[in-house]
C-alpha cells in the first residue's frame, strides 16, 4: 500500500475544505485535498441565493452590525446553538465577504440613487445613496432583521467557489481527484490520516498528516428526495462515527427547504422569496400571511416548511402524480429581474418542468435540504476526543446553526468556517509533529482490503440498490418534517435491519477498479449508521426546536432538552450508535433562550434563563452609559479568534456619521 | 393516458483499463416514465440492469457541469435533457471526445480544466494595495460586475471542447473555455495584467489566432456564454497587443 504524507491532509475539495487548505498553505505547510470529484464540480457550486455578512451597504442593511446578525442567528437556531461560535462567525463574515472580492468574486455592486423593489407584494421605491455606489449589495433573506444576503446575481455558490479554487491553484495546491476516504486511521487519542480508495483504479491508498480536516458536507441523500448533489451522502460524519471515539452533534437536526420543484427535488433559492416571490395554494390563494402575519413568506426556513405541510394537509395542495404540491409565484417580479437575478431558477423550470416562471406559477414543496448535524468540533473546529482531527462547514457540527439553519448562513459558514478553523489548523501543524505508526497504518489499510474482498468475492446475496432506496424510503416516510414516537421507533427498528441486511451484500459487478456499484456498497453501510443516528437522535428528543418537529411534544423544552445530542459508534457490530448529551450553559449565553417570534409561545422554560437576564442587566448596569456596543458584548461574552482576525469591521455608516459630524463642526464655526 | 413508450439507449462501452475489453455500442431499454431524464434513466440501467455502467452526475441540476456526454450527436449536459425530446425513442450516448476516458461515458475533465487554468493563469492577480478585509472594499462599477458575472457562468462542462474543429486537430489549442476565462480576467479591473501579457499566453495559434470560427462552442454552449463575441473581441484585442502591431 502506498502511504503519502503532508503536513495538512483536507477530505473534501468545496468550498469550505479549499479555504482551510489554503489557510495552511499561506502559512508554508504542505497540504493536500482529496476530492470524489474535481474541486469546481463541489456542492458548494449549487449555493445560488447569495451569503449573510452584515456589510450594511444597500439602505436596507442599514443599522445592520455584528449584534444583529448574531441575534439573527441565535434565534433561527432556536437557542440551540453555541453562542460563542455563533459570535466569531458574525463578527469575520464581513471580512470573508471582502477576502472574496479580492481574489476575483464579482459580487453584485449597488447602483446609486432609486430603484424599485418588490415587498409584501408591493412595488417599492428604495433610494440609495451616493456613498454606497459601488459597494457590495445585499438581497432579503428569511429570518433576517435586515438585508444581508450578499449575492452574485443567482450564482454566488458558483462564482464563489470558482474564485476559491482558483486561488488554491495559484497556491499550487495539488487536489487528489476522484479518491474517496473510506477510514480514518487513529488510535483512539490521535487522528493521523485517513485511508482512500481510487474510484478509478481502485488502489488502497494511505493518506498520512498531521492534521485531517472532514469537509465533506452534509447527509442529505440518506433521503429519497434532496436538494442536495447526489455525492452528498454523510460520508464524512461515518469515518468520524466509525472511529468509535469521536462524537456527531445534533445529527436529528435536518432542514428541509420550502421551494424544491415537484417531483425531482432540485433548489429554486430563497432568493425568489427574498426578492418578492409568493406562495399560493390550489386556489392561487397567497396563504402565508394567515399563518405568520409578521414575516410571510420570509419566515424561517423551517416554520414555512410547516406552515406549508400544514395547508396541504388541509387539502389546500394542488393535487398531481407526485402528490400535492404548492405555488412559488416570482411573475410579479417581472422579466428583467428574473432573467438576470433568478436565471439559474429560469434555466431549471425550463430545462425540467418545461414552463416559463415569468409567466407561470412554479410547483414546489418542502424538500430535504441542509444537515445542520454532523462531526462534533469545539470552536477551534476540533474533534473534542480526536485530536488531529477538524471538521468544517456542512460536515460539522461547529455548531452555529443550532436546530435550524438561516438562509444564507451556510455559504457564509464554508467560507467564514473555514478562514477561522484554517488558521487553527495551520497553529496545529505548526505546532505538532507527524505521528506515524506503521503497524496502525497497515491494520486500517487492511481492514478495507478486508471489506472489499468480501464484497466483491463474497457469497452476499443483498442488492445494494434495494437496500439504499428502501432507507431513503423510511427516512421519507418516518424522519420527516413532523415526527413522532411511534414512527420514529419503526424508522429505528427498520433501520437497524437493514443495517444487519447490509452485511451480507453481494455485488454483481466484480471489478476491483472502476465499479460503481462496489461504491454504492461501502457508502450504504457507513450511509446506514448516519440515518440510524439521526433517527435515534429523533426519537429520544422529546421536544420540539428549530426544523426537529415533534407532533407527540409540541413544545420548546429547555427545561430538559437546553442540550446538543452526541452520538458516537463505540461497537462496530452494533445496530445503533450511543446517544449522550452536552448541556447548553444558559449561564453563559449572551442571549438567553426566548421567543423566537413564530406561532404561539408555548416553550417551557430553563430555571436559569431569568436569573441569567438579571445578570446581564446588572452587568451592563455597571458599565455605565458610555459603554459602546464592543464594550458591552465583550462583558456579556467574549469570545477569542485568531489575531488577525479581531480587528473591528469598519462600515458605511461609520464614515456616513463621520462626515455628517465634521460638516456639523464646519457649520459650527 | 397513453401507455408509456419504451426509450432504447444505444451507450459506448469501453473500459480502458480491462486490457481485453474493446469499444463496442451496446443496446438496453427502458420504459419512460413523466419528466424523465438521461440521469434517471442512466441510474435506471445501472440499478436494474447493469451495475458497472459509468457516468459521472454531481448536482443533476445543470449547475455543476459534471455529465457533460454526446447526445444524439450533439454534446450536451445529460441532467437536464429529458428523454421526451427524442420523439422517436432512440438515444445513442457516447463520451465526450477530446478527454481523457475513464470508462464508458465518463471522461476526466476535471484533470484537463486544472491543466489549463495552471498553464493559463487562470485566476485573479490584483494589486494588493487595498485588500485590507477589515475596511470598507473598494467600490466597483456596477455594470462591471454584472459582465463579469456573465463571463464567470462557465461551469467548465468540457461541451466547448468537444464541439471545437480546432481542438480535435490541434491538441494545445486551448478552446473556447480557455478564451472566455482570460476575457473575463481581461475584463476585470481588479486584474492587473495587461493585453500585452494575455499575448504572450494567447496571441498564437493556440489560443485567438489558432480558432477557425466555426463556432461549435457557441452553438452548444449549455450556458449561453458568449464564446463568438469574446473570441472576437480577444483577437481583436490581441491583434493590436501583438509587437507587429497587425492592426
Amino acid at each position: 500500500m502506498q502511504i503519502i504524507y503532508t503536513d495538512t491532509l483536507v477530505v473534501g475539495a468545496g468550498l469550505a475544505g479549499l479555504r482551510v487548505a489554503i489557510a495552511s498553505k499561506e502559512r508554508g505547510l504542505d497540504t493536500l485535498v482529496l476530492s470524489l470529484i474535481p474541486a469546481k464540480r463541489s456542492h458548494s457550486a449549487a449555493a445560488q441565493g447569495g451569503m449573510q455578512a452584515s456589510l450594511g451597504n444597500t439602505i436596507k442593511g442599514m443599522g445592520d452590525d455584528e449584534d444583529v446578525h448574531f441575534e439573527d442567528t441565535v434565534k433561527g437556531s432556536d437557542w440551540g446553538c453555541d453562542q460563542t461560535v455563533a459570535r466569531m462567525f458574525a463578527h469575520c463574515a464581513p471580512k470573508a465577504v471582502r477576502e472574496l472580492a479580492n481574489w476575483g468574486v464579482p459580487w453584485t455592486r449597488i447602483t446609486k440613487g432609486e430603484r424599485q423593489v418588490i415587498v409584501n407584494a408591493h412595488k417599492v421605491t428604495i433610494n440609495e445613496a451616493e456613498e454606497a455606489h459601488g459597494l457590495i449589495n445585499a438581497r432579503d433573506f428569511g429570518g433576517t432583521k435586515k438585508w444581508r444576503t450578499c449575492y452574485t446575481a443567482d450564482g454566488t455558490g458558483h462564482s464563489l467557489l470558482y474564485a476559491v479554487d482558483n486561488k488554491a491553484i495559484s497556491l499550487g495546491i495539488p487536489v487528489h481527484e476522484r479518491m474517496e476516504a473510506l477510514k480514518i486511521i487513529h488510535d483512539g487519542k490521535r487522528c493521523q490520516g485517513v485511508i482512500a480508495r481510487c474510484l478509478i483504479t481502485g488502489e488502497v491508498r494511505a493518506y498520512i498528516a498531521k492534521s485531517t480536516t472532514i469537509a465533506t458536507g452534509g447527509y442529505g441523500r440518506i433521503y429519497e428526495v434532496s436538494t442536495n448533489a447526489i455525492i452528498c451522502d454523510g460520508i464524512g460524519q461515518a469515518l468520524a462515527l466509525e472511529t468509535g471515539v469521536a462524537t456527531l452533534g445534533n445529527m436529528e437536526a435536518v432542514q428541509f427547504h420550502p421551494t424544491a420543484i415537484v417531483p425531482v427535488g432540485i433548489l429554486t433559492t430563497e432568493g425568489c422569496r427574498g426578492d418578492g416571490g409568493l406562495l399560493r395554494d390550489k386556489d392561487g390563494y397567497r396563504f402565508m400571511p394567515d399563518y405568520e402575519p409578521e414575516k410571510k413568506e420570509l419566515a424561517s426556513r423551517d416554520v414555512v416548511s410547516r406552515r406549508m405541510t400544514e395547508h396541504m394537509r388541509k387539502g389546500k395542495g394542488v393535487d398531481s402524480p407526485y402528490g400535492p404540491h404548492l405555488w412559488l409565484d416570482i411573475t410579479l417580479l417581472g422579466r428583467k429581474h428574473i432573467e438576470t437575478n433568478l436565471r439559474e431558477v429560469k434555466e431549471i423550470c425550463e430545462n425540467f418542468l418545461g414552463i416559463d416562471p415569468t409567466k407561470d406559477w412554479i410547483p414546489v414543496r418542502p424538500t430535504q435540504h441542509y444537515s445542520m448535524g454532523g462531526i462534533r468540533t469545539t470552536p477551534t473546529g476540533e474533534s473534542p476526543q480526536l485530536s488531529g482531527l477538524f471538521s468544517v462547514g456542512e460536515a460539522a457540527c461547529w455548531d452555529m446553526h443550532g436546530f435550524n439553519r438561516l438562509g444564507g448562513n451556510s455559504l457564509a459558514e464554508t467560507v467564514v468556517g473555514g478562514m477561522i478553523i484554517g488558521k487553527y489548523v495551520a497553529d496545529f501543524g505548526e505546532k505538532n509533529n507527524l505521528v506515524i505508526d506503521t503497524d496502525l497504518i497497515n491494520r486500517f489499510g487492511c481492514e478495507l482490503t478486508q471489506e472489499i474482498n468480501v464484497l466483491v468475492d463474497g457469497e452476499g446475496t443483498e442488492n445494494t440498490f434495494e437496500l439504499k432506496l428502501a432507507m431513503q424510503k423510511i427516512m421519507m416516510d418516518y424522519v420527516g418534517i413532523f415526527r413522532n414516537g411511534d414512527e420514529l421507533q419503526q424508522a429505528v427498528d427498520e433501520l437497524s435491519q437493514l443495517l444487519k441486511r447490509s452485511r451480507n451484500i453481494g455485488l454483481r459487478c466484480k471489478n476491483r477498479h472502476a465499479n460503481p456499484e462496489l461504491v454504492e456498497a461501502l457508502r450504504l453501510r457507513r450511509m446506514l449508521k448516519v440515518a440510524l443516528t439521526v433517527a435515534c437522535g429523533a426519537n429520544a428528543r422529546t421536544e420540539s426546536r428549530g426544523a426537529h418537529s415533534r407532533e407527540d411534544f409540541p413544545q420548546r423544552n429547555d427545561k430538559d432538552w437546553l442540550n446538543r445530542t452526541l452520538s458516537t459508534w463505540p461497537d462496530a457490530d452494533a445496530l445503533a450508535p450511543v446517544l449522550s448529551y452536552e448541556a447548553l450553559d444558559v449561564m453563559q449565553m449572551e442571549l438567553p433562550p426566548g421567543y423566537r417570534g413564530y406561532g404561539v409561545n408555548n416553550t417551557i422554560a430553563h430555571p436559569d434563563t431569568e436569573k441569567r437576564q438579571q445578570q446581564i442587566d446588572a452587568i451592563l448596569a455597571n458599565l455605565g452609559i458610555d459603554a459602546d456596543r464592543y464594550a458591552k458584548q465583550a462583558a456579556i461574552m467574549p469570545f477569542t479568534l485568531p489575531d488577525e482576525l479581531m480587528p473591528l469591521n469598519q462600515r458605511l455608516s461609520d464614515t456616513l456619521n463621520r462626515s455628517v459630524d465634521s460638516t456639523t463642526i464646519a457649520g459650527d464655526k | 393516458m397513453s401507455q408509456a413508450r419504451t426509450i432504447r439507449f444505444s451507450i459506448f462501452r469501453f473500459d480502458p483499463q480491462d486490457p481485453n475489453d474493446k469499444p463496442k455500442m451496446v443496446n438496453y431499454e427502458v420504459t419512460e416514465a413523466p419528466g424523465m431524464t438521461v440521469f434517471i434513466a442512466l441510474n435506471m440501467l445501472r440499478e436494474q440492469q447493469d451495475p458497472s455502467l459509468q457516468f459521472d452526475f454531481v448536482c443533476r441540476a445543470g449547475i455543476c457541469g459534471s455529465c457533460a456526454m454526446v447526445i444524439n450527436g450533439k454534446p450536451t449536459l445529460a441532467c437536464r435533457t429529458l428523454t421526451a425530446n427524442y420523439p422517436k425513442g432512440d438515444i445513442i450516448l457516447m463520451p465526450l471526445p477530446g478527454f481523457e476516458l475513464i470508462g464508458d461515458l465518463s471522461v476526466n475533465t476535471g484533470k484537463f480544466m486544472r491543466e489549463l487554468a495552471e498553464r493559463l493563469q487562470l485566476w485573479l492577480q490584483p494589486n494588493n494595495f487595498d485588500s485590507d478585509i477589515h475596511r470598507i472594499e473598494t467600490p466597483m462599477d456596477p455594470d462591471e460586475a454584472a459582465k463579469l458575472y456573465e463571463l464567470d457562468r462557465c461551469v467548465e462542462c468540457g461541451v466547448c471542447v468537444s464541439a471545437c474543429a480546432t481542438k480535435q486537430m490541434r491538441e494545445t489549442f486551448v478552446g473556447a473555455v480557455g478564451m472566455m476565462k482570460i476575457a473575463r480576467f481581461e475584463l476585470d479591473s481588479r486584474d492587473t495584467r495587461t493585453a500585452d501579457d494575455f499575448y504572450h499566453v494567447i496571441g498564437n495559434q493556440d489560443g485567438v489566432f489558432g480558432c477557425m470560427t466555426l463556432l461549435g462552442c457557441q452553438d452548444a454552449c449549455p450556458k449561453d456564454l458568449p464564446h463568438m463575441q469574446q473570441i472576437a473581441y480577444l483577437r481583436r484585442k490581441m491583434a493590436i497587443a501583438s509587437p507587429n502591431r497587425i492592426l
